[in-house]
């Protein structure tokens, strides 16, 4: 019971961390499923008056990857009953260039705006066709859940960090004893703060373990998964490796950066 | 006869207004058992607590088991401990461990195997006669019992000296005769040298010692 008690309260504090982590892990991981999905969609017409290729428009942006001429046969095709087949090919000749570009990445509407800009400098470029007016609105809601998650997640850490800093004192006060009569019998530094590491690295691992199963029983649950659907974003909730490995990775490296400071912290007291 | 404390012109103090052992010269043979005795606030617990490296030297020499302890690294100063044996008045046991456990932290430190301690502690305990309370834990003693596990804590690792610092002090007559009966059989059959502060040298030592009065800042040998 008692060494539950020395467990528990290292044990929220890292789990509450842990866990507005991996919600905003899975924010960011349904954000990313969801612009795949735009990107697909997404592209910018640019009308040029010389003819372009598709490095001399990756020099005007990196982030351009496919390009493809479109081409104005449709709608001369409406013209043909008016005019000669001879005009038809003259007019062909004078009009600019149309190109449908692909990006790497679906933009947010500041990078839409960047990469007009960049298109732009060359002079032939007539005109860009952003469709920045048309972005995706369940996009722009996802990036307004992205930042107040990111928000949330900073206040919880700073709340949480305050309280693992409380705990650390009591660790501090509770270890100050024993580690001062370990060091009059000569126990070198390590051994002396082996009892600490020992309960900061169980700690972190009980915490990502809970976060983990927290996590997992949600995943296999169909409600966050059809909510998901419903928007159009299918991915996996919990990845037990990927996440669970830097669950473990953020807890031990704060629950061992935590009894490393108790054992700087500590004067010898005899 | 090998000397295992020597100090020369040793100066102590905790600041520079107030100084609390002024040019100390003396020696302790190896095997001896000294008594350190003064008034309250004299300096008996400062000048133990330089021989165990709890408190540098100001100025002059001291020597302890053959390692110097002016600007002494924390791992010689771990060595040395590794080869001492200190009882405290409060006894300093680890609360949160049982008899046994707390008996067993030097050999522990050392680096003993967990069978050899094992056997080692038992006998000490024996010896203590607190075999039967191995499982307890501190706050469960008595004083009395408490100090004896000190002693056998102290003794777990042969030690070359016992450094007790009024070892007594918190027990009744009873206990005290117990204590003092276990530093002489120390002294007396492991050839350990031990050196106790106290108020008073008890009446009825069955072994010879050596007593340093400590009076205004200086260290002196009364014959």
């Amino acid at each position: 019971m008692k060494s539950l008690k020395n467990h528990l309260s290292l044990v929220i504090a890292l789990f509450t961390i842990l866990f507005t982590i991996q919600t905003f892990v899975i924010v960011n991981k349904a954000i990313t499923a969801y612009e795949e999905e735009l990107k697909s969609n997404y592209s910018i017409v640019v009308v040029s008056m010389k003819k372009m290729d598709i490095e001399k428009f990756q020099k005007l942006d990196n982030s351009i990857t496919k390009m493809s001429q479109i081409e104005p046969d449709n709608v001369l095709k409406k013209l043909e009953q008016d005019l000669k087949k001879k005009d038809i090919a003259l007019i062909k000749l004078t009009l600019p260039k149309f190109y449908k570009l692909e990006l790497s990445i679906y933009p947010t509407p500041d990078q839409i705006k960047s990469i007009s800009k960049n298109i732009r400098r060359d002079s032939s470029v007539k005109r860009v066709v952003d469709f920045a007016k048309n972005h995706d609105k369940v996009y722009k809601l996802l990036l307004l859940f992205k930042s107040v998650t990111l928000v949330f997640a900073f206040s919880i850490f700073a709340v949480t960090s305050l309280l693992i800093l409380k705990e650390m004192r009591i660790w501090q006060f509770k270890h100050t004893e024993r580690m001062a009569i370990m060091a009059l019998f000569g126990a070198p530094v390590w051994l002396r703060s082996a009892v600490l590491f020992r309960l900061a690295i169980v700690d972190a691992i009980v915490s990502s373990l809970l976060v983990s199963t927290t996590f997992l029983i949600l995943s296999t649950d169909g409600w966050i998964n059809a909510e998901l659907k419903n928007i159009g974003i299918e991915i996996e909730v919990f990845a037990i490796f990927q996440d669970g490995a830097l669950l473990f990775a953020v807890a031990f490296a704060l629950s061992i950066a935590l009894a490393s400071m108790i054992v700087l912290g500590h004067k010898e007291e005899v | 006869m090998d000397k295992v404390i020597l100090s020369q012109d040793l100066t102590l103090s905790y600041n520079e207004d107030e100084i609390i052992i002024n040019k100390a010269n003396f020696s302790i043979n190896s095997g001896s058992f000294v008594f350190i005795t003064g008034a309250s606030g004299s300096g008996k617990s400062t000048l133990l607590k330089s021989l165990y490296g709890a408190l540098n030297p100001n100025s002059g020499k001291l020597i302890v088991g053959g390692v110097e302890m002016n600007g002494i690294t924390s791992k010689k100063l771990n060595f040395l401990r590794q080869h001492l044996g200190i009882v405290f008045q409060d006894y300093k046991l680890i609360k949160e461990w049982n008899i046994e456990k707390n008996v067993m932290l030097p050999l522990i430190i050392s680096g003993y195997a967990k069978d050899v301690s094992e056997i080692q502690v038992q006998k000490l305990l024996t010896h203590v006669k607190l075999n039967h309370q191995s499982g307890k834990f501190p706050l469960e003693l008595s004083g009395g019992e408490q100090q004896r596990v000190a002693m056998a804590r102290a003794l777990a690792h042969n030690p070359i000296l016992i450094l007790a610092d009024e070892p007594t002090g918190n027990l009744d007559d009873y206990s005290s005769q117990v204590i003092w009966n276990l530093l002489e059989g120390a002294n007396t059959q492991l050839k350990t040298t031990v050196v106790v502060v106290t108020h008073h040298i008890p009446e009825n030592m069955n072994v010879p010692y050596q007593h340093f009065r400590i009076e205004y800042g200086s260290v002196y040998e009364v014959t």
